[in-house]
């Protein structure tokens, strides 16, 4: 079975170790702040300004002065700081944040990664996300393997106009965990119930499948 | 005005000499801590031409989406400009220049642009759109690329409280690129909602000093929310 957008959310959430400071994009990533492991401390790191996101507010918090980087209302957790948007990249593009979670378009066995524009029908901007590609070392993208028509977005060169060239190591899938190195995917875990076949029919560009490929553990 | 009373009495005042096809930078993010008035005030001047820096364009009906009907933007250098279907109708037909910039990219402009800072290299945008026509470098192995800074005819910024003499305390999220704009404009032009005397600010807390604000307005302000999220009790 591929995994739910919850599921997906919970596996990176295995990947916070406690201490971190954590960048999340927009959709499936904020989810992963709903997963953070009991007894374990990370701050959310929103590009806009925030430091120490906390959760969305009751009714009577709301705050318009206080949103995330996806406009919503939000809170300020324990310990937060306030800061300009060029301090907030600064933060990004000097490394110093530890983890950051984007959805894509496409990835490519380079490790390119197409994830703001489809030209002629999604002209919205990248926001932050070039930034946080171009500054951050350790990152995740989730994004679904294939589109609706069985059409893979692991590929072997991008299709479509690059968020970031070459800074892509880890990709997690509604169907695997992979790895981007040497110019091939790496093939580390599947999704429950999902077989190697059908990981290697789905996948473009070159995979390298080892002979153990555990199921991921939920 | 007086010495370093930087106080106008109104918003036409605020925004008097602003001209046909100049530059405005604008503080904001989303609908977040925007001058909400002093754009009011470009649209009821019709002032045409413009070029407009700010992170987005609002929306259809707020923020700088309503200099958008009576086509006074001509050109916009944003990062990210959905939720506004004029805005995409002009970018689609070509009335409307669109750059886009990278976030990070697009707020160290400004910060360049108000420190006399002429270029800098970011890794952000190499091997991307955004590098096209633009020098490389590569320095300890990485690629970089030259974006150049940002300087406005003016500035319109949005801050929390200031003294008369232009000191300034953003609130919360609504900070984000308003401290960076109010250094990158010829005439830095900034509304609050509160004004108090010199003196009655804690210089240890203030975000923006005064030398880079030259008029300075008390407005009331909508505050609209884009995205209204609540957490059940």
């Amino acid at each position: 079975m591929a995994l739910s957008r919850e599921q997906l959310a919970q596996r990176v959430a295995q990947e916070l170790q406690d201490g971190y400071y954590v960048n999340l994009g927009i959709g499936i990533p904020t989810l992963v702040a709903n997963y953070v492991p009991e007894g374990m401390e990370v701050m959310l790191q929103s590009e806009n300004g925030l430091l120490g996101m906390g959760q969305f507010p009751k009714e009577d918090e709301i705050d318009a002065d206080l949103i995330n980087a996806g406009k919503q209302t939000v809170t300020m957790a324990t310990g937060a700081s306030i800061f300009d948007s060029a301090e907030s990249f600064a933060m990004i593009r000097g490394g110093h944040v530890d983890l950051t979670v984007l959805g894509a378009f496409e990835v490519d066995v380079n490790g390119n990664i197409a994830s703001y524009m489809i030209p002629g029908k999604l002209i919205k901007g990248m926001g932050g996300a070039m930034d946080l590609v171009a500054g951050a070392d350790n990152i995740i993208v989730t994004m679904t393997h294939a589109s609706k028509h069985g059409e893979s977005k692991l590929l072997n060169n991008c299709s479509l106009p690059l968020t970031g060239k070459g800074c892509i190591k880890r990709v997690l899938t509604d169907l695997a965990f992979i790895e981007i190195k040497e110019g091939k995917f790496h093939l580390l875990e599947r999704a429950p119930g999902v077989s190697i076949e059908e990981i290697i029919k789905l996948t473009e560009g070159e995979l390298i499948v080892p002979d153990n490929v555990p199921e991921m553990q939920f | 005005m007086a010495g370093f009373d930087k106080v106008v009495s109104s918003y036409e005042e605020a925004m008097a000499g602003l001209e046909d096809n100049m530059t405005v930078i604008s503080g904001g993010f989303g609908l977040c801590g925007i001058p909400e008035n002093l754009i009011a005030e470009i649209k009821r001047k019709g002032t045409k031409g413009i070029t407009i820096v700010s992170n987005n364009c609002g929306v259809d009906d707020f923020g700088l989406g309503v200099l958008l009907p009576n086509r006074q933007i001509s050109k916009i250098v944003a990062s990210y400009v959905g939720e506004n279907a004029e805005f995409e109708r002009q970018m689609m037909s070509g009335e409307l220049e669109v750059v886009l910039t990278p976030q990070g990219t697009l707020a160290e402009k400004m910060r360049a642009g108000g420190a006399g800072i002429p270029a800098f290299f970011t890794a952000t945008g190499y091997g991307t759109p955004v590098a096209e026509g633009k020098e490389e470098r590569e320095f300890d192995g990485r690629h970089y690329i030259l974006e150049e800074a940002i300087k406005g005819d003016f500035s319109i910024v949005k801050a929390w409280k200031a003294d008369r003499y232009g000191n300034l305390i953003f609130r919360k999220t609504a900070r984000n690129f308003n401290p960076l704009a109010a250094t990158a404009g010829k005439i830095t032009v900034v509304e609050v909602e509160e004004i108090v005397e010199p003196g009655e600010l804690d210089p240890d807390q203030i975000h923006t000093p005064g030398i880079y604000v030259d008029r300075l307005i008390q407005g009331t302000f909508e505050k609209r929310i884009e995205q209204r999220t609540v957490r059940q009790k």
